[in-house]
């Protein structure tokens, strides 16, 4: 067992955690955060997809014990405000992005990550982003449009592009 | 899925991590984990301690040197991906990057772990043995402190790597004249899977526009990134026939690999035509080159 400090969303926590744990199973056994979704627990389906330090990475393919110092976000930490939704939640309810909401989490946090960095991505660079997160539901075709809508609403509401790491 | 359990340790230098390896025939190095990661959950790998190299200082940079770029081991691959110095001194690599799997795994992914970890299929070995790397060691009995790429990788996932000895970077010439082309070129089921078969090419023409010097690399069908024979094409201004017909010949005695995805005569035909598409590609841009030397000016 190790004792580790971690940051997530943007609250520091001393977690007690094997060795051998991933940062996803300590994020959902430990942390209690069940948004993080695991979906085939060997790097293929990113539904495990985290922001670490800003950028999307897979929470199944790094050990807990590899994950202090590094700034966490999870799917918990992207809506403003208890009760309501980032607007990029919002938009994929809209546009019926999800289905089942296995790959959401995934990819929601992917699309913050790219329009944080890009505000006006192409349809070519979202399929880029999105390339690595698993749908078997939607087909995409929703997805896309919902980071689309995000993108349009971001610009309109004159939010910033903020820093990323790089 | 969970990996047995092992203990974790972070090392904090080269020789700390070979000496905790030495202690340990069953400890295993973490740095990117992109591969292990999956091994280790589906356990294939049963290590009793994981040795993380990914915070050792002066792991992670590149350098430029008189006559080479150095990679260090724990280079991310979104890292090289985005350098400038990669981008204007090893385009080939440059080129290869965004191949590797998908955004996510390349934040983490490093140059090192790709070349350790020696899968046929993967870009940097590719690159390294096109562009003829040295593949820098540490920890090695015999104070071996470098292998050619060329006879670093000996089967799939199996490397000339001694006993003890880790990776600790990646030594790539620097091109020695501007007239030079790069060229890449890879199938793949989808984007970001493993490479059915890819083509990594470096040249140089000369004044006329004849090749003075061509490396042609092919990966994901041989057992291991495997240089082509062309030195017929050498001295010559080739046709498109003739380039097919010299990789052709080069291709011919070489075994390919077979499996449920692709057979071997699919893999010698793909690699053929990824070979011919990436000449052409760097053809055309060392063509557009101005012919002067050198690095003095950069
Ligand atoms: S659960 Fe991590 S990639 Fe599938
Ligand atoms: S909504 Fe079901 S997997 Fe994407």
């Amino acid at each position: 067992m190790t004792t580790l400090p971690l940051e997530v969303n943007g609250r520091a926590w001393l977690v007690e955690v094997e060795d051998r744990a991933s940062l996803l199973d300590c994020l959902r056994d430990v942390l209690g955060l069940h948004g993080t979704h695991a979906g085939c627990e060997h790097g293929v389906c990113g539904t495990c997809t985290i922001l670490l330090d800003g950028a999307p990475v897979r929470a199944c393919l790094m050990l807990a014990a590899q994950a202090d110092g590094h700034a966490i976000t999870t799917i918990e930490g992207v809506a403003p405000r208890p009760g309501e939704m980032s607007l990029v939640q919002d938009a994929f309810c809209e546009t019926h992005g999800l289905q089942c909401g296995y790959c959401t989490p995934g990819m929601v946090l992917t699309a913050e990550a790219l329009l944080a960095a890009n505000p006006a991505p192409s349809r070519a660079e979202i399929i880029a982003a999105i390339s690595g997160n698993l749908c078997r539901c939607t087909g995409y075709g929703q997805i896309v449009e919902a980071i689309q809508l995000a993108a349009e609403r971001r610009r309109g509401a004159n939010i910033p592009a903020v820093e990323t790491a790089p | 899925m969970k990996p047995v359990p092992f203990e974790y340790r972070r090392a904090g230098s080269v020789a700390e991590a070979c000496a905790w390896r030495a202690e340990d025939p069953e400890a295993v190095l973490i740095a990117g984990g992109q591969t292990l990661m999956p091994m280790l959950a589906m356990r294939l790998v049963r290590p009793t301690r994981v040795i993380d190299i990914a915070r050792i200082p002066d792991l992670d940079a590149i350098r430029v040197a008189a006559d080479h770029v150095l990679l260090g081991a724990t280079t991310r691959q979104a890292a090289a991906e985005r350098s400038r110095i990669v981008a204007k001194e090893v385009p080939l690599l440059a080129r290869a990057l965004p191949w590797i799997g998908h955004p996510p795994t390349r934040r983490r992914g490093t140059i090192g772990g790709s070349i350790a970890n020696a899968d046929p299929a993967a870009e940097i070995p590719l690159v390294a043995v096109a562009l003829g790397a040295e593949i820098m060691i540490a920890g090695a009995a015999d104070g071996t402190a470098s292998l050619p790429a060329a006879a670093f990788f000996l089967a799939p996932m199996v490397t000339a790597l001694p006993a003890g000895a880790m990776v600790t970077g990646l030594r790539f010439p620097r091109p020695a004249r501007r007239r030079f082309g790069t060229g890449f070129a890879e199938i793949a089921r989808r984007h970001g899977d493993f490479a059915l078969a890819a083509a990594a090419v470096t040249l140089m023409l000369d004044e006329a526009g004849a090749i003075d010097m061509i490396s042609v690399a092919i990966g994901g069908a041989a057992p291991v990134p495997t240089r082509l024979d062309l030195a017929a094409l050498i001295g010559t201004r080739p046709t498109e026939d003739a380039i097919a017909a010299a990789l052709a010949a080069a291709l011919a005695p070489l075994e390919m690999m077979a499996d449920g995805h692709a057979s071997g005569a699919y893999r010698r035909r793909a690699a053929a035509r990824l070979a011919r598409a990436a000449i052409a590609e760097a053809r055309s841009e060392a063509a557009g080159r101005e012919g002067t030397d050198d690095h003095a000016a950069s």
